[in-house]
């Protein structure tokens, strides 16, 4: 970190994980994150730099060195971990991969989708569930592979596919790009596993530990009630718990080389694990997405941190 | 002319014999592209170990398991990496010669229009010329997929242009003809035809050559072509029938598909380059001397024949040079077919199986290798080409 400032490569635009606002300022869950590193390294937020990256230009960019770590809506696959040469810091998001189609082709089932074409984006997890699927249930099917998101996207809004897929939380997104928005619906099944994370290179176990433990962090800060609003008071907090997060007991900021007011630096630029999902993609934004499997394990969800201690 | 230098000889080994400097500086560049070429791999090899890649050509026997559009080969999702790899190249290689061939017939059509005396014509050929090259390949295959594809109904309210014939946004479904029992007699009949036509052609030209008569042996070829086949139809019975595509849930199935990709490629590509060719033809044609089709008139030759058997000849030699560069350029310009979807070697090898096996390297490496290998064979084809016709003096 010579020069600074965090490299962070993300999506070149997904509403709710990262896609810039008309001034060009970034947000969503994997920009937050990034911000949430920067935050523990420099104590600054905002010294992060965002390279958008396309999901096929992703891995090379992280394996060359061009981004320093890749927070970008990515599963957590075992050959993506063993054989690209990558950790993986853990899971931000657990998603799943589901259709869309229009409302005006009458399909509530996704095996109705028999013979359809499917637009997808190359490069992706998603194209292997789609052929996964289709080949597991002996069914025929047509797809259409686009570099880009985006064309993927306007090709299905154009009537060139019957369906789009992608991860669910992705489809929600982009729904709120196409022309009517209100004539697709998403289909109920969720037909793939996939725990989306960041991304470092093998061989520096600092960074790893670095980028795991700011993920842990985030999830502990919640799970112990501290936000960005009452960070102040938590800091007098008698909780042997809060002590440790907070660094007022034990050295654990120092032990991965950060400062001991890591983890209030963190909350200060942007908040615990729950108020970045609420803010981005939760029940009072445009996706409405709810906490469901990304609640934290004491509400019934599958987000569980190891522990600061 | 330089004057002749004795080589090699009375002046022996020193630094003023210029054979020996050549070779002293020849050998010290080769010895530094190796070392530079050296420097790289084993800088890469390093890297590739530190960051615990796995290296090795051993990713291409393994399953692929994503889907294709368009495969002139089988293939299913079971297929290997190297069964893709053979996909994407067909794909690349049918989109390349379907350009080059159209390109060249439109660039020739524009380049001889452009030097008509008709103003009008000369000047639509010269507006598209402009036009064509100087906008982006990119753009242009973007305005032809959105084009093609925007204005076109859904599969549910396809055009039927002729019975079998249906366009929509899926693309063009044109019914697929299945051989039948007179498929050998006819397609017998046809090759014979085209054979013979070939030797007729040939036997005309040399006797013509030998004792100035002429045969009209183009038209009785082109007969021969026809009837001979036409015959065999007859006789044989019916070669193939159409299977008609028929409609399933979402669009057809069965039939022969051009997707709008592929159409678009092909559109984009060959008007770009067809600019390109038209401008080298124009220059070609345009260096030859006036003299040459004053010469041919005072002969009393027809404008057309003096076209066909004065000028292109002598314009050839100064066309095919840089008409080999265009055809390399068109299928290297291919490539940009990742940006519409259509699945040629780029899209299917360097994108996908490059980002499902991670193997950069190793795809990248032979990606390389395929485009320098086709273009290799090309300048190869095209200069044995330009030597047969080169002028020789008799």
């Amino acid at each position: 970190m010579r020069r600074g400032f965090l490299q962070c490569g993300v999506s070149q635009g997904l509403a709710g994980f990262s896609s810039p606002d008309e001034r060009g300022r970034w947000s969503g869950i994997d920009v937050d994150y990034c911000r949430a590193i920067a935050a523990a390294i420099f104590g600054d937020g905002e010294k992060v730099r965002f390279r958008p990256l396309s999901a096929k230009d992703r891995f090379t960019a992280l394996q060359s060195g061009e981004v320093d770590i890749l927070s970008r809506n990515t599963t957590w696959t075992m050959s993506r971990d063993t054989q690209l040469g990558f950790d993986f810091a853990g899971v931000i998001y657990y998603d799943g991969q589901a259709f869309m189609v229009r409302k005006s082709s009458g399909i509530t089932k996704a095996e109705q989708l028999a013979g359809a074409t499917i637009c997808t984006q190359t490069g992706t997890t998603t194209e292997l569930n789609l052929a996964d699927y289709f080949r597991g249930r002996g069914l025929d099917y047509r797809v259409l592979s686009f570099e880009k998101n985006d064309e993927a996207i306007s090709a299905y809004d154009q009537g060139r596919c019957d369906g789009y897929t992608t991860d669910a939380s992705g489809l929600y997104a982009e729904r709120l790009k196409m022309q009517r928005p209100e004539d697709n619906i998403v289909l109920p099944e969720i037909i793939s596993k996939e725990p989306l994370g960041p991304v470092i290179r093998q061989g520096d176990p600092q960074w790893a530990d670095i980028a795991r433990w700011t993920l842990s962090a985030l999830l502990n800060a919640e799970e112990l009630g501290i936000t960005s609003e009452n960070i102040e008071e938590m800091r007098e907090s008698e909780n042997p718990l809060v002590r440790r997060l907070l660094g007022a007991e034990g050295s654990y900021g120092a032990s991965v080389g950060l400062g001991p007011d890591w983890v209030i630096d963190i909350v200060r630029a942007v908040g615990n694990y729950g108020e970045i999902f609420e803010r981005n993609v939760g029940v009072d934004t445009p996706l409405g997405i709810e906490r469901g499997l990304n609640a934290l394990w004491t509400d019934g969800g599958v987000m569980y941190a190891p522990p600061i201690r | 002319m330089q004057k002749p230098v004795k080589r090699g000889s009375g002046m022996g080994i020193s630094w003023y014999n210029p054979r020996v400097r050549s070779i002293v500086y020849q050998a010290g560049v080769l010895a530094a592209v190796i070392a530079v070429v050296w420097f790289f791999t084993a800088t890469a090899q390093e890297n590739l170990e530190r960051l615990n890649i796995s290296t090795g050509f051993g990713f291409l026997d393994t399953t692929a398991g994503f889907g294709i559009i368009q495969t002139l080969i089988p293939y299913t999702e079971q297929s290997s990496y190297g069964r893709a790899f053979l996909v994407g190249l067909l794909n690349t290689l049918s989109v390349a010669v379907i350009g080059i061939v159209l390109s060249t017939m439109l660039g020739f059509v524009v380049g001889v229009a452009r030097l008509s005396p008709n103003w009008l014509l000369s000047k639509i050929a010269a507006a598209y010329v402009e036009v064509m090259r100087n906008i982006p390949l990119l753009l242009q295959l973007f305005f032809w997929y959105f084009a093609v594809l925007r204005p076109l109904p859904g599969p549910a309210e396809s055009i039927e242009a002729l019975p079998g014939v249906f366009l929509s946004n899926r693309g063009l479904i044109l019914p697929d003809p299945v051989l039948d029992a007179g498929a050998g007699l006819f397609f017998g009949a046809l090759a014979a035809a085209v054979v013979a036509g070939f030797v007729l052609v040939r036997w005309a030209r040399a006797r013509q050559r030998a004792t100035g008569q002429l045969f009209p042996a183009l038209r009785v070829a082109a007969t021969l072509i026809v009837v001979l086949p036409l015959l065999a139809w007859a006789i044989g019975g019916t070669p193939f029938h159409l299977e008609y595509a028929t409609r399933g849930d979402f669009d057809f199935s069965g039939g022969v598909r051009l997707l709008p990709e592929f159409v678009a490629l092909v559109l984009g590509l060959t008007l770009y380059t067809a600019a390109f060719i038209g401008e080298i033809v124009r220059a070609g044609i345009q260096s030859v001397d006036r003299g040459q089709g004053e010469a041919a008139a005072a002969l009393g030759l027809k404008d057309s024949t003096t076209l066909r058997l004065v000028v292109v000849p002598q314009a050839l030699r100064l066309i095919v040079p840089p008409l080999t560069s265009q055809i390399l350029n068109l299928t290297k310009n291919s490539s940009l077919a990742v940006a519409i979807a259509y699945p040629d070697l780029v899209a299917v090898f360097a994108g996908t199986v490059l980002n499902q096996t991670g193997q950069a390297i190793e795809v990248i490496a032979i990606t390389m290798a395929v485009y320098l290998t086709l273009s290799l064979a090309t300048s190869l084809a095209m200069n044995w080409y330009n030597a047969r016709i080169a002028l020789r003096e008799r």
